[in-house]
């Protein structure tokens, strides 16, 4: 739930953040009228409908994120919120129509991908601008995604990725794409902040955001795959089968952290049967983000995901601590695996750090 | 050549018999290009030299040049610089020198025309060979008819042609969709409706039957339509059958400028079998569509049906199949709107033993036939042992579980009947998060000769959600320890934070939660499908036309 890069809004600022400020306290509220009220009022007034989308209700979604990340809205709420956005965006497709003049796009999102509005987003955008579009949503396999392909021919297909855990099952959705010729662009958190693991993933094309994506599309077709290179190739460094070892034995170094945190950590006995399950998930989900850094051979991605973890667990007031004595556990589980090594002992320092430095400031 | 014979025997003399006689020519020239000696294979070889001429005048180019370089090269050594190259009438040689010691130098000439020629031919079967490769790589990765066509006639153009038509068999109509490219330039596609028997061996191709070679065509001769838009001049022409195992694939037409080449006689080989490539891949792509298209007909009726707001009640679904290549499988849903804006609607969810396509049509069969039975929908009872009746009577031996929900609008809230036959009893979230399991119980479909259950009546309130759900969601298997079952209460517990929300909303953090419980875990059929209360201020206005009403 990063935020994408917004650019400046087509109309005038003043008035989209209106339009977006009545969005939110709709939608947060679970009021689907007063939403639909609030974007179809935007457009009665004249502003462009992809500005609309993009601009307002875009800008609810970002806030949806940074607000759940701040830990300022329950899951109930951003679900919700999440839920009458869709209602939204239906009801602007509803209203504007566009007869389509340009080629035929596939929207899907990486499998196992739970955001899917930034894909609707992009898929009605598209279909704004002329484009034949089939939106295939969230949760598309990928041999549904290739069938889909094999039958419709497209000129390209977006693909939509906001959680870099999935980037291993991203690959391979992009592989497959390509395989049939279709040229794919990439776009979403997942992706990285440059597009750096769109390209390393063999996309064709990457785009920050929406607006983006449709200006690279409109521009001209994207250039057809070459085929003479294997999966394998984008990624030497899965030889070593270093992420296979940890993504198959992911429950048990779960396991063997959590055993070992807590004769660690004392206060783990007096926790709670849903403080447990957090704690094995925030574990599970280190082992996940260390599996994929391996996978992509990007040390940063690990890092990151350490920031934001400390982040988000500051914000539910969970101390971020027991995060190094975690990566201490996982190392010595790991100590056979060189790369997962190195991996780990240079993020633990620089966490270890960068927690000094938050308390020093503090 | 009325020299007398004596010249050349004369300077024979000088050089050594032994050399006289060697296989190889020798030729023997002082620094200044003065033909001092040649052997007897020298004079056979290269009749217009002789002893006193210059290499200049007699000898080919190549040998007096290079003899030329070399003796302008003062680097002393018996050969300096590597052999000379060239031809006599059809042979290649190689031409070796030697230089002694008082700056004549002698010419050692060897044929290598055959390795010559086994070179050349190694490299054009390469270029052939990688040609071909990169055809199969390109056609074998799409199963679309209309890309097949693209590709081929894109890479004809790259390495045979200087435009390509690809030409489908008639479809519908008796027209026959074309793909030309151009080179360098882009792709069209387009639809004939012409008379294939204008063009010799057209027709035949087109049909598939009866088989024909390659034909070729006179430039002049040929129709207008077969002309590529904006080509020039043809050149020459020829028409090649695309076999299709069986099916007709078409017709490739390769065609070059009035400037270039015509067809060697190996470039038409590659023509044939880049048409062989093309031709499998076009039918392979053809019947993957007629395939697929009987799949999505057959698969129509058992997919999982799109499900929104009706008579002004929420009702959200969402299914995952237990093989992710799969769309369908043993879980199912239908929502089965009220005729009238105040009767009830029928809601079913249900799950059939097994997964797959087995387990798929089962349900179909189930659906359709309380589809039939929705009349008798006041009595759940009694549908369900209709249904049982019915399942009894099949030759499947398998059973099924279900729930029955009738479901209607009452003031701001919802008034539900629930009817569970052996399947896990409908959840219910209140407002204030409570989770409660509905009073139903009942006994399981299609194993038993008699059925009993009884029957729930309850109403929700505004923002309050009615969950069905199929066991693939609570036997989810998985989790950070990876071998924990996602279980009810984990469900029970997802659900109080489910409060309020809307019925899409539910279903999605249901489904996402098993899901990520799962992780890359293996899963049976998942169903959910949520009935929810709608909440807030504009309750009244469900049965109304204002601008907030429609449904996604």
């Amino acid at each position: 739930m990063t935020d994408p890069t917004t650019r400046t809004p087509t109309g005038p600022e003043e008035s989209l953040r209106k339009y977006a400020d009545a969005l939110w306290s709709a939608a947060i509220a679970g009021d689907e009228y007063a939403a639909t009220d609030a974007v179809l009022g935007a457009l009665d007034a004249g502003v462009d409908p992809e500005a609309v989308l993009l601009d307002v209700v875009g800008a609810v979604q970002r806030k949806v994120g940074r607000e759940w990340a701040a830990n300022r809205i329950s899951v109930a709420q951003e679900h919700t919120a999440t839920a009458i956005d869709e209602r939204v965006i239906g009801a602007v497709g509803h209203r504007v129509r566009t007869r389509p003049s340009r080629g035929r796009i596939a929207v899907a999102c990486v499998d196992g991908e739970w955001h899917a509005l930034p894909a609707r987003l992009l898929a009605e955008v598209l279909r704004l601008r002329g484009f034949r579009v089939d939106y295939l949503g969230a949760q598309v396999p990928a041999p549904h995604l290739v069938e889909h392909l094999h039958r419709t021919a497209p000129e390209a297909v977006a693909i939509s990725g906001s959680i870099a855990t999935r980037l291993p099952t991203a690959h391979a959705t992009i592989t497959a794409c390509r395989a049939t010729g279709v040229p794919v662009i990439a776009g979403g958190a997942a992706f990285g902040s440059d597009g750096r693991y769109a390209r390393l993933l063999g996309a064709e094309a990457w785009a920050p955001d929406a607006r983006a994506a449709a200006d690279r599309l409109a521009e001209g077709p994207l250039p057809r795959p070459e085929n003479s290179t294997q999966a394998i190739d984008d990624l030497p460094h899965l030889a070593d089968q270093e992420y296979t070892m940890v993504t198959r034995t992911a429950p048990q170094l779960v396991k063997a952290m959590y055993t070992g945190l807590e004769l660690k950590l004392p206060v783990m006995a007096r926790y709670s049967d849903q403080q447990r399950q957090h704690t094995a998930e925030d574990l599970d989900h280190i082992v996940q983000f260390l599996a994929t850094s391996l996978y992509t051979g990007d040390d940063d991605l690990f890092g990151h995901f350490l920031r934001w973890t400390a982040e988000i667990l500051e914000a539910r007031s969970v101390p971020a601590a027991f995060l190094v004595p975690a990566l201490e556990l996982l190392g010595e589980e790991l100590r056979d695996f060189p790369r997962a090594t190195a991996l780990l002992e240079g993020a633990r320092a620089q966490f270890s750090a960068s927690l000094v430095g938050t308390k020093e400031s503090a | 050549m009325t020299e007398p014979e004596h010249a050349t025997s004369a300077a024979v003399l000088e050089i050594d018999a032994r050399i006289d006689t060697a296989p190889y020519p020798a030729v023997v020239a002082d620094a200044a290009g003065i033909v001092q000696a040649l052997n007897r294979a020298a004079r056979t070889l290269l009749p217009d030299v002789r002893v006193g001429e210059t290499l200049t005048a007699t000898a080919p180019g190549w040998l007096a040049e290079s003899h030329a370089t070399l003796a302008a090269d003062p680097t002393p050594g018996p050969s300096p610089g590597g052999a000379a190259q060239g031809w006599v009438d059809r042979r290649s040689l190689e031409g070796h020198p030697v230089r002694h010691d008082d700056g004549t130098v002698t010419w050692w000439l060897v044929d290598d025309t055959d390795t010559r020629l086994a070179r050349e031919a190694l490299r054009t079967e390469q270029a052939r060979t990688a040609f071909l490769t990169e055809v199969s790589t390109a056609l074998l990765g799409s199963l679309n008819l209309q890309r097949c066509m693209e590709t081929t006639v894109t890479l004809a153009t790259v390495n045979l042609c200087d435009a390509a038509i690809v030409m489908a068999p008639a479809g519908r109509g008796g027209r026959y969709p074309t793909v030309t490219a151009v080179r360098g330039g882009e792709v069209v596609h387009d639809v004939l409706d012409v008379d294939a028997e204008e063009v010799p061996g057209l027709a035949e191709a087109l049909q598939g039957f009866p088989p024909v070679p390659s034909r070729w065509l006179d430039p002049m001769s040929v129709p207008e339509w077969l002309r590529p838009t904006g080509f020039g001049e043809v050149g020459s022409i020829v028409v090649t059958p695309l076999p299709g195992h069986g099916v007709p694939a078409g017709a490739l037409i390769l065609v070059r400028g009035a400037g270039a080449a015509e067809f060697s006689e190996e470039e038409e080989v590659v023509a044939r079998l880049f048409a062989t490539r093309a031709g499998v891949a076009m039918s392979a792509a053809r019947m993957y569509d007629q395939q697929a298209s009987i799949t999505e007909t057959l698969m129509r009726d058992l997919l999982p049906p799109t499900v929104h707001q009706l008579s002004g009640v929420e009702f959200a679904a969402r299914y995952r199949a237990a093989q992710d290549g799969d769309r369908i499988g043993g879980d199912f849903y239908d929502v089965h709107p009220a005729s009238e804006e105040d009767e009830e609607s029928l809601v079913v969810l249900g799950d059939v033993c097994g997964k797959g396509l087995d387990a798929a049509v089962l349900t179909g069969k189930i659906r359709s036939t309380l589809h039939a039975l929705l009349p008798l929908a006041d009595d759940h009872l009694r549908m369900l042992r209709l249904l049982n009746g019915a399942l009894l009577n099949t030759h499947d031996a398998r059973f099924a579980t279900l729930v029955l929900a009738s479901v209607a609008r009452d003031g701001a809230g919802v008034r539900l009947r629930l009817t569970c036959g052996g399947h896990p009893a409908p959840l219910v979230v209140r407002a204030d998060g409570r989770v409660e399991e509905a009073p139903t119980r009942g006994t399981l479909i299609g194993a038993m000769p008699d059925v009993g259950a009884t029957t729930a009546e309850l109403t929700l309130g505004p923002g309050e959600t009615c969950l069905m759900y199929t066991d693939g969601i609570t036997e989810a298997k998985g989790g950070p320890f990876g071998d924990e079952l996602f279980g009810e209460h984990r469900l029970h517990r997802a659900l109080g934070e489910c409060a309020g929300m809307p019925a899409e909303a539910v279903v999605e953090r249901v489904q996402m939660l098993a899901s990520q419980w799962l992780g890359r875990g293996a899963h049976d059929d998942m169903a959910v499908l949520a009935i929810t209360a709608p909440r807030g201020q504009h309750l009244t206005a469900v049965g109304g036309h204002g601008r907030g009403r429609y449904t996604a």
